[in-house]
């Protein structure tokens, strides 16, 4: 078996991942905060730690700023939808996941928010002059891909940063995080969301995002939060007033586990060994006649996925081949039509491969083996 | 000899109580982490029992906002007026 779709989610999971989350379901188990017995405390130190922690891979300032979500995609609705009001506008581009799109076409549908996208090229290149000429009196935010999910490619957010002054700069570090150094004060991120289940080696259901000092989001949920029980009335204090109802502890547990293991091998080492991966591929893929691949692959800020198709063959025939063979990749759209309208690939998609740091060159060999067959046939 | 007077520290989060024992912690005061006294709150959650001087512990954990801090001399429970910091 070959598992080339980490874009997806990273598999496999790090020991580290499998034995924070046995550790916690067998031994700890409480739920957080909410009890006061020693289990119930356990299970909120876990979390307490893995705030922390997470907090200081992006070099964020304050923990309980840090919010655990149940996705990538609860992130940036609740960044979204918590934070634009009718009549304001909001800047995106053409590369966005849906997990931006649809949260911004229901607030126009809904509130008449008015939405500028900006064209990147097919390559993936973003003309940030066109962002700072899109700025109006009434921008209230950039939402912004930073790594994306179709062709690799990440955007400079510190340059677009300075063109923007202080409108909210939203960030989906979805294909980022983990993958490729985030800092929330270089960067100028204003809300930065992302998925815990990629680069960061935890469990799939968890999520998380910063919110800087000063941005106040409308809540998404309204519940129980162990804190102020005598009240009806939702908390407004943090973490609380994002979080409520029982969290995804064991899921939080391993992430504290993806977090060791990336500590323990090294960020850099982890980019370096995908990057290394990313440039076989492409080098030895362009060889083919027959296959188109997409983005711009060049020079090495890139995350790992790779898109291509097969001329004359429709990605779904090539997903089905590779199957067979036992090579997992994922084929379509991938939550992005805008994307692909952007590279050219719309309706049908591309073939999209993403190795992982796990990923060995003998799969790599294998998997271009396949490849050659599937283009001859 | 001073009577043995125990503060209970009442945060708003579990994540503030939590910070504060990491301090308290760091700095060998002595505590223990008990569930919020029901005379004291109706909360449901975990509090700081310190058995240490206020006033030396103060400085470490001015800015974590408190909820209430209270005395508690062996008999009687008494609230500081106002809030003791932040
Ligand atoms: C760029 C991008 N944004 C958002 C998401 C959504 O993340 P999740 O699946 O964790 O909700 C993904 C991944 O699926 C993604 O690649």
């Amino acid at each position: 078996m070959i598992y080339l779709d980490n874009a997806a989610t990273s598999f496999p999971k790090p020991e580290e991942t499998i034995e924070y989350v046995n550790t916690f379901i067998r031994s700890i188990g409480g739920n957080p905060g909410r009890s006061g017995h020693t289990l119930s405390i356990e299970a909120a130190r876990t979390i307490f730690e893995a705030r922390e922690k997470l907090t200081q891979f992006i070099n964020g300032k304050d923990s309980e700023r840090l919010i655990f979500t149940q996705n990538g995609t609860e992130s940036l609705n609740l960044a979204i939808l918590g934070l634009l009001q009718e009549k304001d506008h909001v800047i995106t581009t053409s590369l966005e996941h849906n997990s931006v799109m649809r949260p911004l076409m229901f607030l126009k549908n809904e509130k008449g928010i008015e939405i500028s996208v900006i064209h990147c090229t097919r390559e993936g290149k973003l003309d940030i002059k066109q962002i700072k000429r899109s700025v109006k009196k009434n921008t209230k935010a950039l939402v912004i891909n930073h790594g994306s999910n179709v062709i690799g490619t990440t955007q400079p957010l510190g340059e677009i940063r300075q063109v923007i002054n202080d409108i909210i700069l939203i960030v989906d570090a979805c294909q980022t995080i983990g993958a490729y150094p985030i800092d929330i004060e270089k960067d100028g991120i204003d809300i930065l969301c992302f998925s815990c289940h990629k680069s960061l080696y935890g469990m799939q259901g968890l999520g998380a995002m910063y919110i800087r000092d000063g941005i106040e989001l409308k809540p998404l949920k309204f519940g129980g939060t162990g804190s102020k029980s005598e009240s009806i009335e939702h908390p407004d204090f943090l973490p609380d007033k994002y979080e409520c109802g029982t969290p995804n502890t064991p899921g939080i547990a391993s992430l504290l586990g993806g977090l060791a293991f990336i500590e323990k091998t090294g960020q850099k080492n982890i980019m370096q060994r995908k990057n290394e991966l990313r440039t076989l591929i492409v080098q030895e893929l362009s060889k083919f006649d027959n296959v188109i691949l997409y983005g711009n692959h060049t020079g090495n800020t890139n995350v790992p996925v790779i898109s291509l198709n097969i001329k004359n063959k429709l990605p779904s025939e090539v997903g089905y081949e590779l199957n067979k063979k036992e090579i997992y990749v994922r084929v379509g759209l991938h939550c992005s039509p805008m994307a692909h309208k952007t590279i050219g690939t719309f309706p049908e998609g591309t073939v999209r491969i993403s190795p992982g740091y796990f990923t060995k060159n003998e799969d790599i060999c294998r998997f271009l083996e396949v490849m050659r067959e599937i283009a001859k046939g | 000899m001073q009577r043995d007077n125990t503060y209970f520290l009442i945060f708003h989060t579990i994540h503030d109580v939590l910070r504060v024992e990491k301090i308290l912690k760091k700095q060998g005061f002595t505590f223990e982490l008990v569930p919020v006294p029901r005379n004291l709150s109706s909360d449901c959650g975990s509090c700081i029992k310190l058995n240490d001087n206020i006033e030396d512990v103060k400085p470490y954990i001015q800015n974590i906002e408190i909820d209430k801090c209270v005395l508690f001399d062996g008999v009687n429970y008494k609230e500081a007026s106002g809030r003791p910091w932040k």
